[in-house]
């Protein structure tokens, strides 16, 4: 039987060390009733170069997309030591550190980890992640309830501009607690948070304001103005943005006059492949002030018996093997592998290399805005400026338009009335610095035709 | 001092090779929105990158490396095919939000995954998406809520735990909006079902159970358990955390759950990665189906669908901003093709046999089993409490002494009930010499412990570092290099 090693002799040399006849015997304090006695309708088993095969021929499906889709998960050159080295089987089949004397390797990682997230960031901590983006986010609302203890409500604005999913997961998971989320409309020319929208809140006792940077729609938001408004009002403001963006752009620390309290988000960008939406890592960072009550793992720096450095979990009273009921959160794992991959990335291309991938993107999309200006069906929906994503209004319906460049082997985007009903005809596209002016051009063609070209009665 | 990457920069080194080439410093960017310092991330060289981690990589222990009876845990083999066809071009390079139509490779695989998991649950319908354990059981307990408040029935505020089950399981409750109530576990292991019958009532919601449960032993009465909450109009939620020791052999639905989640880096040997990513799917009974996170696959013909709010308007929601761990829904459903169903039904009794033949072992050595009267599961208990009244050393320095022999230790002082215990689970995939070797080992640390108890107290002794000092952690937190 696969992975297997038992040989029939030892076997029953087992058995004769247990006392019993057959493997059957080690299971006769199960009662009969409850036992399966028909095969299960599993397939028979498949040897590796059947696997290999078969599996090659399902990925044959899925492969060769030129892929304009960013929404929260995004296509950069992720270098060759990063899945070399992170696949090794050190790190790849190890566990939770724990022994911690058995796991500096991680251990060591994780904090190397955290000192780059948190200055990434410009705060004090990071832990040692979480599952993913909008799961981070949630955990971030819910550390944020209990850290304002200025605030009588509970109660969260999270504009409409953060990612629709996002607000979908911290709806499944805030809406077991007694917290109230209110939604902020985005202005509708700007692409930005309405401030208008705000300001109906500025006589009430909020808790937290989510500001999110880039926005979903890949517009920058006025972070300053909006930390200054929120920290007024003594709400924690939490900052929910693409790491990558943070090499260019300002970081949640230096926000306002005082600094966003606490920033998560997707880690993703950070070497971690598309590979069909997952394992990816969240993010949390908070201010020292805060870090007690953070969830999810966070690794220490202390000594061993003889004095020599070593690494180690702490503040392990925050957590659920210690606390139980009353932990911070329920978590148990975290992302390690997906850390490390990330860990070895920012290593390789370092501050400046980091920035310039930024960089890069970015001016990948100003190319793409002026050759998107040149065709005719075809309108940017919002003014303000955009980190490497932007919305777009086609006078296709979208979903025609994205089949009919699927067909070219082309993922065009995400069609935003998914989410945002009142945007019809809303088309997100992102560009990352892994495409060529020649490929962004080839889209661009085979768009304006698409555009000219199809009829909506050939709409589905 | 320990060379952190931080210490290997120098100001200006970078890897050149992997830096795009943009056209220039031009953006379109409020100059008040820039970043204007750097970042402290390292500026090091390619090479100096892959000595630094893959050095670091070695400081591990690992299953590729070492023994690893971590019970609860299951550490079996995690097949490397697996990692190497999940990076096939077409699954790694897909975006999420790729239309249907060009990702019927990947929704095909996991649409038979979930097939899969109902035929070895026993259950209705399956949702992939939760990302790990606690993330199924927060799925988990959230349907029971959903299907209470659907039925208006706004007393049921209390979900009921053994005071055995894994810390995961109140804290989730808690999470859910529920208070938690304990129930005591009896002599043999088994919850004590006196107990249990004065503890429900209109007020219980449900109970999450284990079984086998975390005492590595099956949960006799399991039908009876079912009965008394399923009669005071509660729901039953199963921890998946042991299917290990049954899988195939008993199934879930069939004792009378009518939730569970599985542990896909468990029992279904998707790599651990030093602490994640897991993959906690979860299994319901018909009448909690529609409240199953979304999305899930359904298959119409020959093609394959998402199903999302629209096709699920009771659903709980989502858990992720995509559909969780694809990567890992992909490795599980290729040990699963690998296995087939022989080798799905040769798991349990492999994990059983080993785990049976190194209690028997370790018994005939004079090691106590927390439970001697009852047979293991795929994992067992031994107490060493007469060891430490009498050598004077704990069972936290039995498991450090144990790394020295390269071993990495059972789990350590869970469940809290046992003193001084160790839970060890060997898992279907050792060899029997490698199990006799840890009992030797064991045997000789107890020699130790008499002999040279210095050795035993102060292990470990041949790793990277010798103990550390958790409660200076604790107290000083340096969480991070500064600048």
């Amino acid at each position: 039987m696969t992975f297997i090693p038992h040989t029939s002799t030892e076997v029953t040399e087992m058995l004769d060390t247990i006392g019993v006849a057959t493997i059957e015997a080690l299971f006769d304090e199960i009662p009969a009733n409850l036992r399966i006695r028909t095969h299960l309708q599993i397939p028979p088993a498949l040897t590796e170069m059947e696997l290999t095969r078969f599996m090659k021929k399902r990925a044959q499906q899925d492969e060769g997309q030129l892929c304009f889709i960013g929404s929260g998960a995004y296509e950069h050159h992720i270098p060759a030591v990063v899945w070399d080295i992170a696949s090794r089987g050190e790190f790849l089949t190890s566990y939770t550190p724990y022994q911690a004397e058995a796991s500096q390797g991680n251990l060591q990682l994780l904090y190397e980890y955290q000192t780059m997230m948190a200055s990434l960031m410009a705060l004090d901590v990071s832990n040692a992640s979480l599952y993913e983006g909008a799961t981070a986010l949630a955990e971030a609302i819910l550390m944020a309830v209990r850290v304002n203890k200025q605030s009588k409500t509970s109660h969260i604005l999270l504009p409409q501009s953060v990612h629709p999913f996002y607000r979908q997961v911290v709806k499944t998971i805030v809406s077991q607690q007694q917290i109230k989320i209110s939604e902020i409309a985005f202005n509708k020319v700007t692409g930005q948070i309405d401030r208008d929208a705000l300001k109906q809140f500025s006589a009430e006792d909020i808790t937290a304001l989510v500001v999110p940077q880039p926005n979903f729609f890949g517009v920058l938001e006025d972070v300053d103005i909006l930390t200054n408004w929120a920290h007024a009002k003594t709400a924690v403001v939490i900052g929910v943005v693409n790491p990558l963006a943070m090499a260019l752009l300002k970081p949640p620390g230096q926000w306002g006059a005082q600094g966003a309290d606490i920033a998560c988000g997707e880690g993703q960008p950070l070497g971690i492949p598309l590979a069909s939406g997952g394992p990816y890592y969240g993010f949390l960072c908070c201010k020292k002030m805060y870090m007690r009550q953070l969830p999810g793992r966070i690794v220490g720096r202390t000594v061993d018996q003889s004095g020599k450095e070593g690494f180690v979990l702490t503040l392990q009273a925050r957590e659920q093997h210690i606390r139980r009921a009353k932990a911070t959160s329920n978590i148990c794992t975290n992302q390690g592998l997906m850390v490390t991959a990330s860990t070895i990335y920012m290593s390789l291309l370092g501050p400046r290399g980091l920035r310039k991938v930024a960089l890069a993107c970015h001016q990948n999309l100003l190319s793409l805005q002026k050759k998107l200006a040149t065709v005719s069906g075809i309108k940017p929906l919002f003014t303000q400026p955009a980190f490497h994503e932007m919305v777009i209004h086609l006078s296709q319906p979208v979903d025609m338009v994205l089949q009919q460049l699927a067909q070219l082997k082309i993922q065009a985007g995400f069609n935003v009335s998914r989410a945002y009903p009142n945007l019809s005809n809303g088309l997100l596209l992102c560009v990352t610095e892994t495409k060529t002016e020649e490929e962004i051009d080839f889209f661009v063609a085979r768009l304006a035709e698409v555009l000219s070209t199809c009829k909506p009665a050939l709409v589905k | 001092m320990t060379s952190l990457i931080f210490d290997q920069s120098r100001t200006g080194r970078y890897a050149i090779a992997q830096v795009p080439k943009p056209l220039s410093e031009k953006v379109a960017i409020p100059a008040a929105l820039l970043r204007i310092d750097e970042p402290l991330l390292p500026q090091v060289s390619e090479l100096q990158v892959v000595r630094h981690f893959t050095n670091l990589s070695r400081k591990n222990f690992s299953i590729d490396t070492h023994f690893y009876p971590l019970g609860s845990c299951t550490m079996k083999y995690n097949p490397r095919i697996a990692h190497r066809l999940a990076f096939l071009e077409g699954f790694l390079q897909r975006h999420p939000l790729t239309l249907e139509i060009n990702s019927q490779g990947f929704m095909a695989c996991a649409y038979e995954l979930q097939e899969i998991l109902k035929t070895l649950s026993g259950m209705h319908s399956v949702s992939l998406t939760p990302m790990a354990g606690a993330q199924g059981e927060f799925a988990g307990v959230a349907m029971i809520r959903a299907y209470h408040q659907a039925r208006e029935d706004k007393q049921r505020d209390e979900i009921l735990v053994p005071d055995a089950a894994h810390g995961t399981n109140p804290a989730t409750a808690i999470q859910c909006g529920f208070k938690v109530r304990e129930i005591p576990t009896d002599g043999r292991g088994n919850v004590d079902l006196a107990a249990l019958k004065a503890a429900v009532g209109p007020h219980t919601a449900g109970i999450m159970l284990t079984n086998p449960s975390t005492l590595g032993v099956f949960e006799e009465q399991i039908q009876e358990i079912a009965t008394v909450v399923h009669q005071a109009g509660g729901l039953l939620y199963y921890d998946g955390a042991n299917l290990n020791a049954i899988l195939a052999k008993v199934r879930p639905g069939d004792m009378g759950f009518d939730v569970m989640h599985i542990n896909l880096h468990k029992t279904f040997a998707t790599p651990h990665g030093g602490g994640g990513p897991g993959g906690g799917p979860v299994a319901v009974s018909e009448r909690l189906a529609p409240y199953l996170p979304i999305p899930m696959v359904k298959k119409v013909g020959e093609m394959f669908y998402w199903l999302t709010e629209e096709e699920c308007p009771q659903t709980i929601g989502r858990l992720s901003a995509f559909m969780g761990n694809a990567g890992i829904i992909l490795r599980a459903y290729m040990y699963a093709r690998l296995l087939g169903r022989e080798g799905m039904e040769a798991v349990a009794e492999f994990a059983t046999l080993n785990a049976n033949y190194l209690l028997a072992k370790l018994t005939k050595a004079g090691f106590t089993p927390a439970y001697a009267s009852r047979r293991a599961s795929h994992e067992f208990i031994i107490t060493l409490k007469t060891e430490a009244k009498e050598l004077h050393i704990t069972a936290l320095d039995v498991a450090k002494r144990l790394l020295d022999y390269g071993f990495h230790a059972p789990t350590m002082y869970f469940p809290l009930l046992v003193p001084e215990c160790l839970l060890i689970e060997p898992t279907e995939t050792e060899a029997k010499e490698t199990i006799d070797a840890f009992a030797d080992a064991l045997v000789k640390i107890m020699h130790e412990a008499r002999e040279e108890p210095a050795l035993v107290k102060n292990a470990p002794h041949t790793l990277p570092v010798r103990r550390l000092d958790e409660v200076k952690a604790a107290r000083e937190l340096d969480l991070r290099a500064q600048e």
